[in-house]
């Protein structure tokens, strides 16, 4: 989406400062030189260190800091591999791939009403999107329970509205629910979350014919577009198989929400 | 120091290739590995058609390992021909088309058309352990690979590589099978068919269920295989199955294998390519090994 092809690499990276920010969700900031070509809805694939973990982790961009060569990743310890990561301190080194994917299309969106929806750790990446979003930023997210996270650095950036499941805090739901209860309107949805919350976002968005560009997520191996394993369905022929089954990896994570099956 | 091989009559820079599924048709690895480097580049799989492969989730993490069930997604020849086979005849590289299809007249389509093109050899993917039909359906019974190497000998004009699955009981007599109907060299080993189980979830990890091996975890039964076959045949082995550098490169050429190809280690290391043929020459250095070709075969015992 971004159109330009900067080459991808795999780089030492050291570790700045780590810390826990919420269950299971931590707070990574490495220095590394990819730091200066990542953008908004990007990831890296971080390597663990342990020989029987083989595959990069890929990881969201939270935010990036091109001047300190600073990438921030705020991820959820879901196996083996982010365990590992929770554990590394200031100084440690870490191998990352990067930078991968395409991003979202910050300037569909310039001087637009734009809803940024992030739910769960779909959060992160909006952070960086909200930084480089020159438009009326309302910004949508959701949580499991009162356990929040990057709430008030995202509320330096635009207004803050929070759903809950357990109804804790804000709204009692999801981040559809807090369009339905407040008349908040938009002209762009950017948005990152889970397979459910961004089935609802693509249908809401098609019923009101608004734009809304979706970051997917999918089980990868390569990062690179060489396996085929992190498909998606498209409606349009792809342009590596052309079989309508798009790379996320390279042709995403972000797609344009009537562009995906999903 | 020579690291040239040959095989069928084609000669190689170097005994390092891609294993086919791994590399694209190199494109995606072109940002991290000179693609002039490599001995071979062995494409992803090529059918007649395109295939849209298996639903999603296709790969899962195993310890050592890891699983996939692409599905042998794919653009079909049409599009191989016009947009892969230009793109790697702008390198110093053989090229090596891996072909699938579902029944014979699929793979005979594809071997037919590659006939007229700049490709040094195909490898016919008679071991794809994630495709319901055709695949490693002609790769398990040796009267069924018997008449598909033959069938495809026929029509072939480039040297056939015929890539034997290690899902059978007896590697060997499937190695002569393919070298009686006039296969020029064997490849092996395709992935072993595996399962991974989400205990908490109580859910298969991939959507097709089953998946193919690969990755270091493997590479113990790739060598043995490698072994057999290359003990029980003439025509030269390629060898693969979890290779991640060069000592690994050179365990496979000590057990019979004249080439070897790199696989699921592309993912974990891009450069893992370049690092092997590297790898082997510090190998040779190191050993006083002057040509690559003295080490084929020379386990001793």
């Amino acid at each position: 989406m971004n159109g330009q092809k900067i080459p991808k690499k795999k780089v030492k990276a050291m570790v700045v400062s780590q810390e826990q920010i919420a269950e299971q969700i931590y707070d990574l900031w490495i220095e590394t030189e990819l730091a200066r070509d990542a953008r908004a809805g990007q990831f890296v694939a971080l390597y663990p260190h342990d020989a029987a973990t083989l595959l990069p982790r890929p990881i969201s961009i939270c935010e990036a800091d091109g001047e300190a060569h600073r990438l921030r990743l705020v991820y959820r310890v879901a196996g083996r591999g982010t365990a590992e990561f929770s554990t590394y301190g200031a100084k440690d080194t870490l191998d990352v791939l990067g930078v991968l994917g395409n991003g979202f299309p910050v300037e569909r969106a310039a001087g637009k009403r734009v809803f940024l929806m992030g739910g769960g750790i779909g959060i992160p990446p909006m952070l960086q999107l909200a930084k480089e979003l020159d438009a009326e930023k309302q910004i949508l997210l959701g949580y499991r329970n009162g356990d929040l996270f990057l709430q008030e650095d995202l509320g330096r950036y635009g207004q803050v509205h929070i759903a809950t499941e357990d109804g804790s805090v804000g709204v009692q739901g999801n981040v559809m629910d807090i369009i339905r209860g407040s008349g908040l309107t938009a002209d762009v949805i950017m948005a990152c979350g889970p397979m459910p919350m961004l089935r609802a976002v693509k249908q809401y968005a098609a019923e009101r014919g608004i734009d809304a560009y979706i970051s997917l997520e999918e089980r990868m191996a390569c990062g690179v577009g060489a396996c085929l394993g992190c498909v998606c369905a498209t409606r349009d022929v792809d342009s590596h198989s052309h079989v309508n089954n798009a790379r996320i990896c390279t042709d995403g994570p972000v797609f344009e929400a009537k562009e995906v099956n999903i | 120091m020579n690291t040239k091989v040959t095989i069928a009559g084609v000669t190689f820079a170097n005994p390092v290739m891609t294993a086919s599924g791994t590399f694209g048709s190199g494109m995606e690895y072109s940002d991290f590995v000179d693609l002039n480097r490599l001995g071979a580049v062995v494409t992803k799989g090529v059918a007649n058609v395109p295939w849209p492969g298996n639903p999603t989730p296709r790969v899962a993490e195993t310890y050592g390992g890891m699983l996939n069930a692409i599905g042998l997604q794919n653009p079909g020849i049409d599009v191989f021909i016009e947009r892969d086979i230009p793109f790697l005849k702008q390198y110093d590289t053989k090229i090596i088309v891996n072909v699938c299809g579902k029944t014979v007249g699929d793979y005979l389509e594809v071997v037919e058309r590659l006939g007229d093109e700049a490709v040094d050899m195909l490898e016919i993917n008679v071991s794809c352990p994630n495709v319901k039909e055709g695949a490693i359906a002609f790769g398990q019974k040796a009267d069924c690979l018997y008449d598909i190497t033959s069938q495809i000998k026929r029509k072939a004009k480039q040297p056939v590589i015929m890539k034997l699955s290690p899902n059978v009981t007896d590697i060997a007599e499937m190695a002569r099978a393919a070298e009686a109907a006039g296969a020029d060299a064997l490849s092996m080993i395709n992935t072993i068919t595996g399962m991974k189980i989400d205990i908490y979830r109580r859910k298969f990890a991939l959507a097709n269920r089953t998946g193919g091996l690969s990755g270091p975890a493997i590479k113990p039964i790739a060598v043995r295989m490698v072994y057999q076959a290359s003990h029980a045949v003439q025509i030269p082995v390629i060898g693969m199955g979890g290779i991640a550098n060069g000592e690994d490169a050179v365990e496979f050429l000590l057990a019979g294998a004249s080439a070897v190809a790199v696989g699921a280690m592309n993912f974990v290391n891009p450069y893992a390519t370049v690092e092997v043929i590297e790898g082997i020459e510090n190998y040779m250095r190191r050993c006083g090994v002057e040509n690559v070709t003295e080490l084929i075969g020379a386990v001793e015992g």
